[in-house]
């Protein structure tokens, strides 16, 4: 008969293939991150090419004709990929000032209770279903737009009118979005400022508001900066939210035309599109990716950067 | 008038204008939510009827309803979660407590955050091309779910990583000293001390899919039927409520719309309250530091 033996040696056999399959396993999991980038990253490109060769580098990309579905069809979307540039352009110039102020207050001015009730309120507008700001984008914002038009454009002939589904309209809609990401990613930065530096400068005779502005506000400058990056890709990757509330006409990016962003184009025609239409689409769809994709390494040298003066 | 004391203060009026526009910004942000929520609960709310909650739209029955859809939400929420917290929670173990390889772990973390900042839209583009045409599951809920789980996955591994450098190094040196394997330490020690951190995370996540639509509409697709069987619902098109209220809206059904927003709204209010209760219970950010 076969002794039992007590020892710490015990089942070292089991115990060390349990060990090795766990690791492997969470090996695993970690590795699933990388594999998906880069299965998105080629799926884009594979299916966003095929359109640029049949149609060519200036037939799409440079070319302003979008008549998709026409007997001799034209698949320009050089109003498209500008109107997002625009578009975020200026909900970036809308949206920084306000988040950068309110992102002050957080950190350095606003007492406890102030300051509760702000980060629940950000923390909400963060939480609201993009759909829901669309909904809203169109029965609150579009009015206001469409009066603001009514009294610039009155009595004009050219002018086309878009019943408030304009940029501007969408911009504002982004600008609100992109909120929250502006103003948590900058709190954060402000509140990394070590707290000498604010003594220093009080001590040296300024004031609260020029401590903030001249000492406190520039050695934040990295985190405030990769903010603003992140809004900017917030803002370029909305859909849902301005798909009805720009309008939805390809054109170019005045305040009062009817656009078509990149992401409303993938949205509003990949239902029904089919043949060529579709890769184009497709296309759009790995422009996006590209922008995207240019703001991320814009954020990692940013942020290696801020590592390095540290 | 030259004045020498240095006890006299200054006004400036710049430091004034600085000031009232940080107090104008700050009142510009509640005052949006403000108008939101007000202007939902305004139109949402005399619109709200409990036959919505229980009722399919259906021209022959003459009736109006999300029940599908909420049915369709709760699902991908559950399958969602189902595939990507094994992965993301494995995956922030592995980074936190496996490896040593500086390399490794930064590549991990470049391509989360690539993860994170890749618009919902591609995601739909990638799921309708990989889960949807290339692994043949069509427009479904399973499509749907596990385009999001990818989307998730930042967010949950992230929320875990940080729960668990929260854990206090002496837990683990305590375990392992007294004769513990690494999974049995990790098993026993380290998870239900980062359960918290984690479980925020989760709802996080929750709150997420939840408000999702871009990357739903050409996965899972806009279907609002009530289930006919629990498990073969996974492989048939199914429409969030998102979706839902996208199609009404786009259609110029504001009253249903409404509707929809307000149950979307009080959802991910109720989410947001969840973890943050969560989090002061039991103190996930402060308490071991």
């Amino acid at each position: 008969m076969e002794k039992q033996i007590l020892s710490v040696m015990n089942h070292k056999k089991t115990k060390s293939l349990v060990e090795k399959t766990a690791a492997m396993i969470f090996r695993g999991c970690a590795i699933v991150s990388v594999i998906a980038v880069i299965s998105i990253t080629g799926y884009m490109i594979i299916s966003g090419t095929p359109a640029i060769f049949k149609e060519g580098i200036t037939g799409i990309l440079f070319s302003t004709t979008w008549a998709p579905t026409a007997a001799h069809p034209h698949f320009g979307i050089a109003y498209i990929i500008l109107t997002s540039i625009v578009g975020v352009f200026l909900a970036i110039v809308i949206g920084v000032p306000i988040g950068l102020f309110t992102a002050i207050n957080l950190a350095e001015i606003a007492p406890e209770k102030i300051r509760k009730v702000l980060k629940s309120a950000i923390e909400l507008l963060a939480g609201i279903p993009s759909v829901v700001y669309g909904l809203l984008g169109i029965l609150i914002v579009n009015p206001m737009m469409y009066k603001l038009e009514l009294l610039i454009y009155k009595g004009s002939k050219t002018h086309q009118f878009t019943g408030g589904a304009n940029l501007l309209s969408a911009i504002i809609v982004l600008a609100i979005m992109i909120l929250p990401t502006l103003i948590n990613i900058s709190e954060t930065a402000l509140k990394a400022v070590p707290d000498d530096y604010r003594k220093s400068s009080l001590a040296l005779g300024a004031s609260k508001i020029q401590t903030i502005f001249k000492v406190v506000v520039p050695s934040a400058k990295s985190g405030i900066m990769s903010a603003i990056v992140l809004g900017v890709g917030r803002a370029i990757g909305e859909a849902m939210a301005i798909l009805l509330v720009a309008g939805n006409a390809v054109s170019l990016p005045y305040p009062f035309h009817s656009v078509r962003f990149l992401t409303t184009a993938i949205v509003s025609e990949m239902g029904y599109a089919s043949g060529l239409h579709r890769q184009v689409l497709f296309t759009i769809g790995l422009v996006l990716f590209i922008f995207i994709m240019i703001i991320n390494l814009v954020l990692t040298y940013i942020l290696k950067r801020g590592d390095q003066d540290e | 008038m030259n004045s020498t004391t240095i006890l006299e203060k200054k006004n400036r009026l710049s430091d004034k204008v600085l000031y009232a526009l940080i107090q104008l910004s700050s009142f510009l942000a509640i005052f949006i939510l403000f108008i939101i929520i007000g202007y939902i609960l305004y139109r949402g709310v005399p619109a709200f009827n409990f036959s919505y909650l229980v009722n399919t739209t259906s021209i022959i029955n003459d009736t109006v309803g999300i029940l599908p859809n909420i049915i369709n939400t709760v699902y991908i929420v559950i399958v969602t979660l189902l595939v990507a917290c094994p992965i993301g929670i494995g995956g922030a173990i592995y980074l936190n407590e496996y490896t040593k390889n500086k390399k490794f772990v930064n590549i991990i973390s470049f391509t989360t955050e690539v993860l994170a900042g890749i618009p919902s839209i591609i995601y739909g583009l990638f799921g309708m091309l990989f889960f949807g045409s290339f692994c043949g599951f069509g427009f479904s809920i399973l499509t749907g779910s596990l385009t999001l789980a990818i989307m998730i996955l930042p967010i949950i591994s992230r929320n875990t990583q940080t729960a668990l450098e929260c854990v206090p190094k002496s837990y683990r040196e305590a375990a392992l000293g007294i004769g513990a394997t690494k999974w049995y330490m990790i098993r026993t020690v380290l998870l239900p001390g980062a359960i918290p951190g984690i479980l925020t995370g989760v709802i996080l996540a929750m709150g997420r899919i939840v408000a999702e639509s871009a990357a739903l509409l050409f996965t899972a697709g806009s279907v609002s039927l009530l289930p006919k069987n629990i498990f073969s619902h996974l492989l048939s098109s199914g429409g969030t409520l998102t979706i839902q209220l996208y199609l009404e809206m786009a259609k110029g059904n504001y009253e249903v719309s409404f509707v929809i927003a307000l149950v979307l709204v009080v959802i991910v209010l109720g989410l947001n309250m969840l973890a943050k209760w969560i989090s002061r219970k039991f103190d996930v950010n402060e308490g071991n530091r």
